[in-house]
């Protein structure tokens, strides 16, 4: 697995409430790990703050965007490459 | 217990800056949302469209030597007083004004001052602050400056619950006036946090649309900040009756809850027992309500959540119901919301007419009642709801009724 998705599943994992859940995959979805509108906005804050970009998420509008954790390492991936182009 | 009348109003909000504006521009349906100005670097910011009060200029209201003391909140906050003062005709002698309240909402007081204080200390590196910042910023300072300026020495005293801010402080102006406790109440609202700070955080919420703001319409996109303040005048009908004065509406019902559940996402069940205490306190049924000043913010949760809530209360009748939102015309002003509101539901009730949900694209299946699309209605109005649903699952209700 990429650093990205280590890194983007660091960050979801401390958000994930669901009681001893197991390691966490690409296919899981957010939604199954019980992460919360609050805890996916505080998910994107951390991923910005670690990849240092700008991650363009509406709560009313992206919530199918990010429907698995494969689909948020996918879209941070495109932002990290974009900004070491 | 009183009847309790509402004889003045006063707004400066993003449609004008007195009441009649305002209503104006409600029932044109005219969209008060345009570019950040007020923040400084507006550029460096992510969202670029809120609901400012344009052209306001204070030394058209105050004295030069009186602004250091005025934060913006504050400065708005006493044009809306002044002007519902007026409206009603009182004069506020010595005897009336100490049995007069003055309770004003506000989600975050002088916020200008607090953001310019830090820019200075933090960007700057100033090493030191305007010398009235403290008094300036503080949340209570509306309403401290509404007493002073227009002389009433009752109870007074700013509440604060985020954007339900003004309801709390209008109901309790109404229980107060309804048991006796005053003589007379000035009570409303007043926001103006259209910061650099305040955007930052508002963006970093993730809930605001990029330009517009569409209430439960398909294709919402989110909130729009917006800032205001808007001042009512409550007495007495008795006493109204026998000063003449011009009665505009009567407060009739205020209701109360706390979801006690998440944070920020909105809930049925507490939206609906707010409704229903109002209700209640009213002594009326739902089948009495016409319209509806929904809390209707724009944002994909909170109509949805709204909708659910009014079908629960109104059962068959919530089809019958006209429901806007007027926050599609004038931003979320947030602690002043309410104010801005009531003022707009005491006016559709004394006008009979329903001011309009703009931008209103089409049905959202999940919100399938009546918005009153994009024009405003006239209709018969005998009793009308103002709702105001706050972040940390704080909802406040008022009823006006017609006076008649």
């Amino acid at each position: 697995m990429s650093d990205v998705a280590n890194d983007v599943i660091a960050i979801i994992a401390k958000k994930v409430r669901v009681p001893n859940h197991p390691k966490i995959e690409l296919s899981d979805r957010l939604e199954d790990l019980g992460l919360e509108s609050l805890d996916a906005v505080e998910m994107i804050f951390d991923l910005e703050e670690k990849f240092d970009i700008q991650i363009p998420y509406n709560a009313n509008t992206t919530r199918t965007e990010f429907d698995t954790v494969g689909d948020v390492v996918g879209a941070i991936q495109k932002l990290v490459d974009k900004k070491n182009s | 217990m009183n009847r309790v009348v509402v004889t003045g109003l006063g707004a400066v909000t993003p449609l004008g800056h007195n009441a009649a504006a305002y209503w104006d521009g409600l029932q044109r349906g005219v969209s008060g949302l345009g570019p950040i100005t007020l923040s400084a670097t507006p550029e460096e910011l992510t969202q670029k469209v809120v609901a400012e009060i344009k052209g306001f200029d204070p030394l058209k209201h105050f004295d030069e030597r009186e602004l250091p003391t005025l934060d913006r909140v504050s400065q708005i906050a006493i044009v809306a007083a002044r002007e519902a003062i007026a409206q009603s005709g009182i004069v506020f002698d010595l005897s009336l004004s100490v049995r007069t309240a003055c309770i004003i909402g506000s989600g975050v007081g002088g916020m200008t001052t607090l953001d310019d204080t830090y820019r200075r200390v933090y960007r700057d590196n100033k090493k030191r602050v305007y010398p009235l910042s403290i008094p300036r910023l503080m949340v209570n300072a509306p309403a401290s400056q509404i007493s002073m300026h227009c002389g009433l020495r009752g109870p007074a005293f700013v509440v604060a619950s985020a954007c339900a801010s003004a309801t709390h402080a209008i109901g309790l102006a109404f229980h107060m006036v309804r048991s006796g406790a005053v003589e007379c109440a000035v009570t409303g609202g007043s926001e103006a946090c259209i910061t650099f700070g305040t955007m930052r955080g508002w963006e970093a919420m993730r809930v605001m649309a990029p330009e517009v703001c569409r209430p439960f319409s398909i294709g919402r996109e989110g909130m729009l900040i917006g800032e205001g303040a808007a001042v009512l005048v409550l007495e007495p009908l008795e006493r109204a009756k026998a000063r003449g004065a011009d009665i505009i509406a009567e407060i009739v019902g205020f209701g109360m809850s706390a979801d006690a559940g998440d944070l920020t996402a909105p809930d049925v069940e507490g939206m609906s027992r707010a409704m229903q205490w109002a209700l209640e306190d009213a002594g009326l049924s739902p089948q009495d309500v016409q319209y509806v000043n929904a809390h209707g913010t724009g944002t994909a949760a909170n109509d949805e959540t709204e909708t659910r809530a009014l079908h629960k209360v109104f059962g068959n009748h919530a089809r019958s119901l006209a429901i806007s939102s007027t926050k599609s015309m004038v931003g979320h002003a947030l602690g002043a919301a309410g104010a801005l509101e009531m003022v707009a539901t005491v006016m559709a009730v004394r006008d009979g007419v329903a001011p309009p949900t703009i931008a209103y694209l089409g049905p959202d299946p999940a919100c399938d009642l009546d918005y009153v699309p994009n024009v405003a209605r006239k209709m018969d109005i005998d009793v009308a709801l103002s709702n105001s649903f706050a972040f940390g699952g704080l909802n406040a209700v008022l009823v006006a009724k017609k006076y008649s």
